[in-house]
């Protein structure tokens, strides 16, 4: 395995950025995206050689006996005892893929990027080798140390290069994040020195089981300081504005791989390591996310904004993660990883429609300002209806598989929640629908009240009767992620594989 | 054994019948805008092929059975995907019930396609029509041969996006806008019960394959007898349970009162699309699936579904029929009489009989389609007039499309020997059997079917051309087409053969396809008990209501037409406000709109609200208190003490007094420190707790 490449080669690309001369944009793009898809085919080989062994060790056991493989395990600052410990297992890789992707596509979509482009690749890849350590980081040092390291560059990112209200919205997330974060960094101590200060691998103290009483209170500080992230309600406010105020390629990035650093961190610290405190809050979890998902799908459908509509979405996609993560049974808990991966492209996808292809147009987001665009730009609007349809669990993409299991699992612990979250489905047609209506399909009526109604040709009367085309980078990179959401959608098995095997293993107690 | 095998064989290429049309809309999505024949063409070779198909499987399920009643299934599971011991399946069957409907799907929906390519010659986005349209036939005709609830609900929603997709094909009229948008988001509201249905039978069953004729493994649908004896939920047993949460999929499916709404609605899409939307495909799916399900709703004796079932459908034929009556535009009447034969189907479905519903579905699909396409071939005819006030007097211009709509006309109203007549008739019949005061509303819905549809026929094809007068530009009907400019109030002409041909043909099924109702009953296997009893008074009292709907029709249309399109309507005369208020569909859409939507609406604008003051406030408070705090430490330690002087303090305040107010501003430095002292504060109360 050389997925722990994916973080090095990242970083490499970051630093011959830094080296280039600032009026070398061209070049630096390039740098940047072929450092992007470096590390998207050093995962991708890693995935499908990975995949291949959980299917031999099933085919050959019935079942897992040990999802991890270790890629690097050595001393790294002795005086406390916490190591350099890299592994992965069949929940990570799913997402190291979709960091991949949501890397290259974003670099692509942020091709038309033209201030302050060598810090802009320079911070957009120190986040995005973050993020590759949060996925393989089995210390929770040093799972804290790359968690941090993906948050600070996303300040600056939104500070600089945002628009709407940036400085509050940063601050907002970072406010937030750090708020997450202090959570998380207590309730770490608490387990460490619960568990005697030796270590803080999360392999080692996973087996050594923390007292009950301490585990009801240290899983909610770090549950909850990683939920901040995936959004959990009510701690959610900062994802929307923190969307909405950010360029195209973060909140990509924040939609699509930060929010699941968030569940990423639910599950591997929190869950993996208090099975008794989760036990004890397991219903708290279920129905707070279940909260969300309708309360955010709520508050979308009645944005004005094109852009909060979809940060809301994803505090209602995010809600169906943490659901999932709480149903603890298999099909629940899979559904849960598999969304995570879902939501990951589906909102990249959406926000890549709305920041980029919409709003670097027309220069603005209002739904009363937009209209008629499916004619002037009709390629952004088949890119809405895909990810739209994604994102409302149509079967044949990848959010159907994973939303199907996730109300199956929820079912299973208890028949209200199903339905509460159900009725999040009606209220997502809704508001889906009526930004596509709003942004692609309505214009105005011509004054003179009908009368020719035949006359008038669609498109020529939209508020933007020509736009700029969609340019080669976007549609290359729209292309890829609508791909990937049929192919996870039509087969599956091709994630779902390694991700039941490892959810087995966990239910049954192994790390 | 020899024909179980060859049913076997066929089970196995069921899933070419789906495919042909499938295949015909990706080869046209990746054509690049090729000439229109080419693109017809390819549609309607794939639907003759898929038609091929169904019909052979179709009379190989006629060959075998009959003698032993004994209803012969083959079936051809898969495994989609598989993790060790658990797979998920998905299957394709062969039975009467799935043959019956396939090939009624393909035959009918052939013809609609022809007579689309007439429809719709002038439109310059036909390639995306016909590809969108051979999606819809294939998601439809996949939903009925599917083997597996999954497949089925995925084929379910394919369905409802093509029709989405379709019925907002002028997405520019703002009206087909709001209907497509309707339609989509309340089968949606249905799909909820659906899904949570879905999910509940496989979390009581462990498998989602209906059938497996397998001991090891059973189906779903082979457990039922289990279901039956496990408890669900107010105060049912599960199957029940699972039944009524299916039905609430189908009410929103097949425009069931109170999610009827987008139905009416949906004929802003182009005609064929309608036609195929209220016959063949989308509507129908909802009835289809019930009965596919149907094991589920007998499981359990003298449960209260089939009753709900029963006074739904009861309570939508006869509300949509007195909305119909007080309609003018002809596709709207027609829209309406859609829901209320739906409702008949319903009804006869929670009066027991499958093969009754089923059965009139299949006759209904057929006089509708032709009544749809009828209506499309008046509205080419007249140069786009929906307006039934500004027709009249059709008959002299569009003579086969006259005799053709009039028999479409006769089988809905249920004259005998056309088909409506006995489909209808059995409906009612086992609706007498189940419950008195159901039947004597259907009979009375039946009045209704039969009375606005001769008003129907009076106001179009009888008395004289109403078009062209008082033309001054009241065509809300925005349209597409290009050549009829300048003569819009033109006189009406017959419509090309590939418009009037389908019509005739589908004219022929419904005039003979009544007369196999007793051998459908066969062909399905359930074989009814024959209760002869009561026969007689139903079938007395539906031929008195009909014949009492044509006179009353002819004497308030008939005796003396329309003269100007501005008359008014006699009933409108007769009724006064309770015209307007059947003319306005009982308010249901207003009513709605300041209920349902505005409720969530609201709840959407409390929550935004809740946002920014609540969740927003409470962390704001946080940061101003935090903030306030470290102010004062650092007044009180820092400049007070340590450096000491007043004056300096009192620099400091008014300097301070700036910065707080920047607080908003969002200076990250100060949250960083605010975040410090919180940090340190927390970490003192671990350590010293």
């Amino acid at each position: 395995m050389q997925v722990d490449w994916t973080i090095y080669l990242t970083l490499l690309g970051m630093g011959l950025i830094l080296l280039l001369p600032r009026e070398s944009k061209t070049l630096i793009r390039w740098v940047a995206l072929l450092t992007g898809v470096a590390a998207l085919l050093v995962a991708l080989k890693d995935y499908f050689n990975y995949n291949a062994w959980v299917n031999a060790q099933i085919s050959a056991h019935g079942a897992l006996q040990d999802g991890f493989v270790q890629i690097v395990n050595v001393p790294w600052i002795p005086a406390i005892n916490t190591n350099y410990h890299l592994a992965v297992d069949g929940i990570s890789f799913p997402l190291i893929v979709l960091n991949g992707f949501v890397c290259v596509t974003g670099i692509l979509f942020s091709w038309n990027v033209e201030t302050r482009v060598k810090e802009f690749f320079a911070f957009f890849l120190t986040l995005i080798a973050g993020v590759y350590g949060v996925f393989m980081a089995m210390d929770l040092f040093l799972l804290f140390v790359f968690y941090e390291l993906a948050i600070i560059p996303k300040y600056f990112v939104i500070a600089i290069w945002g628009s709407t209200r940036k400085e509050y919205g940063a601050m907002k997330l970072v406010l937030y994040s750090f708020m997450g974060s202090a959570l998380v960094f207590i309730g770490m101590l608490a387990v460490y020195f619960s568990a005697g200060g030796q270590t803080f691998d999360i392999l080692e103290l996973a087996k050594h089981p923390i007292a009950p009483n301490v585990q009801v209170w240290v899983f909610p500080l770090i549950f909850v300081g990683f939920g901040v992230l995936a959004g959990m309600w009510p701690f959610h406010t900062w994802a929307p504005t923190g969307h909405v105020a950010a360029p195209t390629a973060a909140s990509m990035l924040l939609a699509g791989v930060v929010m699941k650093l968030g569940s990423y961190g639910c599950f591997r610290a929190a869950m993996l390591l208090f099975p008794q405190g989760l036990e004890h809050w397991k219903w708290w979890i279920a129905w707070l996310a279940v909260v969300g998902i309708v309360y955010g799908a709520a508050v979308a459908l009645v944005q004005k904004d094109f852009k909060f509509i979809i940060g809301y979405s994803s505090v209602s996609h995010m809600g169906f993660v943490l659901l999932g993560l709480a149903t603890l049974n298999l099909i629940g808990m899979s559904g849960a990883i598999l969304q995570m991966f879902s939501h990951g492209i589906v909102a990249s996808l959406l926000f890549a429609v709305v920041g980029r292809m919409v709003y670097d147009r027309t220069h603005t987001r209002q739904l009363d300002k937009l209209g008629g665009l499916a004619k002037v730009i009709p390629f952004a609007c088949v890119t809405f209806v895909v990810a739209g349809a994604a994102s409302m669990g149509m079967p044949g993409f990848s959010g159907f598989v994973a939303e199907y299991q996730i109300l199956v699992g929820a079912f299973h612990m208890h028949p209200l929640l199903a339905l509460a979250a159900g009725l999040s489905i009606p209220l997502t047609v809704a508001y889906i629908l009526n930004a596509n209506d709003k942004v692609f399909m309505e214009q105005d009526q011509p004054a003179d009240g009908g009368g020719h109604g035949h006359d008038h040709k669609p498109g020529s009367g939209g508020p933007h009767p020509s736009l700029p085309p969609i340019t080669l980078p976007e549609r290359v990179a729209a292309i890829i992620l609508m791909a990937l959401l049929v192919i996870v959608g039509v087969y599956p098995s091709i994630m779902l594989n390694m991700i039941k095997a490892n959810v087995q293993l966990f239910l049954r107690g192994a790390p | 054994m020899e024909h179980g095998e060859y049913l076997q064989h066929l089970a196995r290429q069921q899933w070419l019948i789906p495919f042909f049309p499938l295949m015909a809309a990706a080869i046209q999505s990746l054509m690049k805008r090729p000439s229109r024949k080419a693109s017809g063409a390819l549609t309607i070779i794939a639907m003759g092929l898929s038609c091929i198909f169904a019909l052979r499987a179709f009379f190989a399920t006629i060959g075998g059975g009959g003698q032993h009643h004994e209803i012969e299934r083959a079936i051809f599971n898969f495994t989609w995907f598989k993790f060790g011991t658990t797979s998920l399946g998905l299957g394709f069957i062969l039975d009467p019930l799935a043959e019956g409907m396939a090939v009624m799907v393909a035959f009918v929906g052939f013809w609609i396609f022809v007579n689309a390519t007439g429809y719709m010659a002038d439109d310059e986005n036909f390639t995306r029509f016909f590809c969108f349209l051979s999606l819809f036939a294939a998601s439809m005709l996949g939903l009925v041969v599917s083997n597996n609830l999954l497949l089925l609900y995925m084929c379910w929603e394919l369905v409802g996006l093509c029709s989405y997709l379709l019925i907002g094909f002028w997405y520019f009229k703002p009206a087909a806008a709001a209907a497509m948008k309707k339609a989509f988001i309340t089968t949606r509201i249905g799909d909820v019960g659906f899904l949570l249905g879905i999910v509940m039978l496989y979390w009581k069953t462990g498998t989602l394959n209906l059938y497996t004729h397998d001991t090891l493994h059973p189906g779903a649908l082979e457990q039922v007898s289990a279901l039956a004896l496990r408890n669900g939920w107010w105060g049912l047993s599960a199957a029940s349970t699972i039944a009524f949460l299916l039905f609430i999929g189908a009410m929103g499916k097949s425009a069931q009162f109170p999610l009827h709404v987008w139905l009416p609605d949906a004929m802003e899409g182009p005609t064929p699309v309608s036609a195929l939307i209220h016959a063949a495909t989308m509507v129908a799916a909802g009835v289809f699936m019930v009965g596919r399900m149907y094991p589920l709703f007998t499981a359990e004796a003298g449960s209260w579904v089939l009753d709900f079932v029963m006074w739904v459908g009861c309570i939508t034929a006869v509300f949509s029929a007195t909305i119909a009556v007080a309609q003018f535009d002809i596709k709207r009447v027609l829209a309406y009489s859609t829901c209320s034969q739906l409702g008949f189907m319903v009804m006869a479905l929670g009066a027991g009989s499958v093969v009754a519903g089923q059965f009139h579905l299949l006759t209904h699909a057929f006089f509708k389609a032709l009544l749809f396409l009828g209506s499309g071939c008046v509205i080419i005819g007249t140069h786009h007039e929906q307006d039934m006030r500004k027709m009249g007097g059709l008959r002299k211009y569009m003579p086969i499309t006259f005799w053709c709509y009039l028999i479409g006309m006769l089988a809905l109203c249920g004259v005998p020997p056309f088909a409506g007549f006995f489909s209808k008739d059995e409906i009612l019949l086992s609706t007498f059997h189940r419950n008195k005061y159901a039947w004597g509303l259907a009979t009375f819905a039946a009045f209704l079917t039969a009375f606005y549809m001769t008003r129907q026929m009076f106001m179009v094809f009888a008395g004289k051309w109403r078009g062209g007068e008082n033309d001054h530009g009241h065509d809300k009907h925005g349209k597409h087409d290009d050549h009829e400019h300048g003569h819009h109030g033109g006189e009406p002409h017959e419509v090309t053969w590939n418009m009037w041909l389908p019509i005739a043909v589908l004219s022929l099924f419904a005039i003979g396809l009544g007369f196999f109702g007793h051998k459908y009953g066969e062909y399905l296997g359930v074989e009814g008990a024959e209760s002869v009893e009561g026969k007689a008074v139903v079938m007395g009292a539906s031929l008195a209501v009909v014949a009492l709907g044509l006179l009353l029709g002819w004497a308030v249309y008939g005796r003396k037409t329309m003269e100007h399109a501005t008359d008014e309507d006699p009933l409108s005369a007769a009724l006064g406000s309770l015209f307007t208020f059947l003319n306005r569909k009982w308010y249901i859409d207003e009513l709605y709109d300041v209920t349902i939507i505005r409720f969530t609406a609201t709840c959407g604008m409390f929550f935004r609200l809740v946002d920014k003051s609540v969740v927003d406030g409470i962390l704001h408070a946080i940061a101003w208190t935090a903030w306030g705090i470290s102010q004062v430490f650092r007044w009180i330690g820092d400049e007070f003490f340590i450096n000491g002087g007043f004056d300096a303090g009192c620099e400091s305040v008014r300097w301070e007094g700036e910065e707080f107010s920047k607080l908003e501003n969002g200076r990250i430095q100060n949250y960083f420190r605010v975040l410090s002292l919180g940090a340190a504060i927390l970490l003192l109360i671990y350590f010293f707790t």
